[in-house]
């Protein structure tokens, strides 16, 4: 009964209609029984939609999110569904606390034995309900392009997370009359809160008469896409800014008035002057605890300023005395219009009094050591000189990623892929496979602890089979660093648990046929990157660093932001 | 822990599955009890409302209702005090129908409660009694010495006495996106 006018399909082919109306060319996954149909349907459009095939589903949801990061674009991972879908729930609650927009498309067993403890059923709706921004399942056919369509506005607009989609086999297999239409808004959902100017003024008087202001600001600027007039703020203003982890690479790094990092292991000054500022101005953050340490003590002193799109996000750690809700591209040119421009030249000296006070005690022997030991510091340095700025890094989550996104020098945004509030741990290999697909043109190096690399090495094969051109720097000190320095500090030096037996790393990359290299003196380091950047290939670099290196300075679990310790 | 207090929440949202899952997780992650639970079809067709009563500080209820109010299929959420609402429960008493004919003083206790029977069988009857959680509870007690073969009470029911202005917001949003 096949009509001509109609379109009848089956809800799988619906599904990769729906992808690639999206715009959606590069997806991650593993293919398996319940998602048969649409790998089915993926071979026949495999010229238009390129598949990754991972190997582990976890790689796919980083890959998906690495992919997100540096493309500005949604990130797709596919799986089967019990152990499939089960799988990507690491990437999925990554996604939901560092806003990166990714769509999961997840196979479930026939609607009819929904609920039967069907081989490979597993409830991922309600496993992945606390750690999506939206889910579904799809039972019917019809439902495929509606929910498709509202799944991608959903990961994108707005503040951007994750949404899954778990489809049961039998709506792949049956037939409808397909039609797509993009959607553009959901009755029940705000993405961006109206603009109040009256907000914007009365936060621009504040600043005005600010005396001692600072700027903290976070990711929110990326996803706005906002960095343009997040650089015209801060210059307009002139106020001295700093940025938390996932901000990082949004203004450059070498900009005059990007005073460093907030935070744990964040810069002695912007973490001390928290606490000394009159006006406080965050942009696109959320006050998270790594940033605040303890919220009694922090920023008691200053009038709060919070430019935020997610109302959630306002008064949830820190009280905001002057929130602007809305996109922060649309509200920092209203209030960069209306800032008075000042020097704060004694504010700004105390800034660089605090970068000579680190510098000492600090960088100086992390980044020019003079000890026989390579540092950690020292690497990102070196890939500094040879990728001036330019390079996408992607860090994975410990001692190493602290040291990165300290010493690592950026002059463009979308640059700093890492996983900052879940600190996944086996993030940043399968990220790197995802940031180099989504900015191809660009040098994407992958630094990696010992630890966490061996938490998703199997990805190597995907490298390997996609000849994807990853620079992987495993900076090996043989600990489960950044936890064997807790112990150390506050565990009496008992190291439970973290020292590592490793592998021989080169081997296991040259396995995989890829160009592989290990330095473990200083003289060799500076030709090893220098060979790892020329290569145009995946290219593999062990650094055996120093053992018991510690990452500082440092804020105490609990203390506050202002008692940050040098030592 | 002095300023921990009763709230009701409610909360308008579309009637998808999955969503009472949602929002009870929002409560779980915050390790946060439900005193009581209702669910129901709102004063809008295709409009459902939860309310939900626990026990809270200002700010922390004040939070909580902006975690709801971010879920996708949320339209709305509010938190009001007990003052600022009409509400109530309601609950139902199975008794063996021997002690209604037996004992004098069960009659008394129905009829001074304002409580209907709703159903009397040879073996047992069920009374109904809608109102305050003390007035449902002191019932309960009064009856329990005769032999209470089941109890049960709903979760609260409550309406605002301010204006909730559900239809202006989706009012609002069909204006907007006219295709």
């Amino acid at each position: 009964m096949k009509n001509q006018k109609t379109n009848y399909i089956s809800g799988a082919e619906a599904v990769i209609r729906c992808l690639l109306a999206e715009g959606v060319d590069l997806i991650y996954g593993y293919p398996g029984g319940a998602i048969m149909p649409i790998y089915d349907e993926l071979y026949k459009y495999s010229d238009v939609l390129q598949h990754i095939l991972t190997r582990h589903e976890q790689g796919a949801t980083h890959a998906a999110q690495g992919y997100a990061r540096t493309s500005g674009k949604v990130g797709v991972a596919m799986a089967t569904s019990g152990p499939g879908a089960t799988n990507l729930v690491t990437g999925i609650a990554d996604a939901q606390i560092d806003s990166t927009p990714i769509v999961c498309i997840t196979g479930q067993v026939a609607s009819h034995l929904l609920g039967s403890d069907a081989f490979q059923e597993t409830d991922i709706i309600g496993i992945s309900t606390p750690v999506t921004k939206w889910n579904y399942q799809i039972t019917k056919v019809s439902e495929i392009p509606e929910i498709m369509a509202k799944a991608f506005y959903i990961a994108r607009s707005g503040r951007p997370g994750p949404v899954l989609i778990d489809i049961t086999k039998d709506a792949q297999f049956d037939l409808f009359d397909f039609s797509y239409k993009k959607c553009k808004a959901v009755r029940s959902y705000a993405p961006i809160p109206t603009l109040n100017t009256n907000q914007i003024s009365e936060a621009a008087e504040v600043i005005n008469k600010a005396k001692k202001p600072m700027i903290i600001w976070g990711q929110g600027v990326i996803l706005g896409e906002a960095e343009e007039e997040f650089k015209n703020f801060v210059e307009a203003s002139g106020i001295p800014a700093a940025w938390t982890i996932l901000g990082l690479s949004a203004l450059s790094t070498k900009h005059p008035l990007n005073m460093g990092m907030v935070g744990m292991h964040g810069n002695y000054g912007p973490n001390i002057l928290t606490n000394q500022c009159d006006v406080l101005i965050a942009v696109g953050m959320r006050f998270d605890d790594r940033v605040t340490g303890n919220l009694e003590t922090y920023a008691k002193q200053a009038t709060v300023v919070h430019l935020e799109i997610d109302p959630a996000e306002v008064n949830k750690n820190v009280k905001a005395h002057y929130p602007v809700l809305g996109n922060c591209k649309e509200s920092l040119i209203m209030l960069t219009s209306m800032v008075k421009h000042n020097e704060y030249k004694d504010w700004k000296q105390l800034f660089a009094d605090h970068m000579q006070i680190e510098f000492d005690a600090v960088i100086q022997g992390d980044t020019l050591p003079t000890k026989e030991g390579l540092t950690m510091g020292e690497v990102i340095v070196g890939i500094n000189k040879h990728t001036q700025g330019d390079a996408v890094f992607v860090t994975d989550v410990g001692q190493h990623q602290m040291i990165a996104c300290r010493y690592a020098e950026f002059i463009r945004s979308k640059s700093n892929v890492t996983s900052g509030g879940l600190g996944t741990m086996g993030f940043a290999l399968p990220a790197a496979i995802g940031a180099k697909m989504g900015a191809p043109d660009r040098e994407v190096v992958a630094i990696i602890g010992d630890g966490g690399y061996q938490m998703t090495i199997q990805e190597l094969g995907t490298i390997f089979q996609n000849r994807t051109a990853v620079k992987i720097v495993v900076l090996n000190n043989d600990y489960l660093g950044m936890v064997r320095q807790w112990q150390q500090l506050f565990f009496d030096k008992r190291y439970a648990s973290t020292e590592m037996v490793n592998p021989d790393f080169v081997t296991i990359a040259k396995g995989y046929k890829i160009e592989a290299n290990r330095v473990n003196k200083r003289e060799d380091l500076d030709k090893a990157i220098l060979n790892m950047i020329a290569s145009d290939e995946p290219y593999f670099l062990e650094v055996c660093v120093e053992k018991e290196d510690n990452v500082f300075p440092m804020i105490p679990t609990g203390a506050s932001v202002s008692d940050i310790r040098l030592k | 822990m002095s300023d921990f207090k009763k709230y009701t929440i409610s909360i308008y949202t579309e009637n998808n599955i999955g969503l009472l899952n949602r929002i009870s997780a929002i409560f779980l992650k915050r390790h946060i009890n439900f005193i009581s639970l209702s669910t129901s079809q709102s004063e809008i067709t295709d409009v459902f409302r939860f309310i939900i009563v626990v026990n809270m500080t200002e700010s922390g209820v004040k939070r909580i209702v902006q975690q709801i109010e971010k879920q996708i299929d949320v339209i709305k959420a509010y938190f009001h005090t007990d003052e600022e609402t009409i509400f109530q429960e309601s609950a139902l008493y199975k008794v063996k129908s021997s002690s209604l004919f037996e004992e004098r003083q069960i009659q008394n206790t129905i009829k001074n409660s304002n409580a209907n029977i709703v159903t009397v069988s040879p073996d047992f009857f069920v009374i109904q009694k809608t109102g305050f959680r003390h007035e449902t509870e002191q019932l309960r007690e009064s009856l329990e010495p005769f032999g209470l073969l089941q109890f049960v009470r709903s979760g609260r029911i409550s309406i605002t006495k301010e204006k909730m202005g559900i239809s202006e917001i989706l009012n609002t949003f069909k204006q907007q996106h006219k295709d």
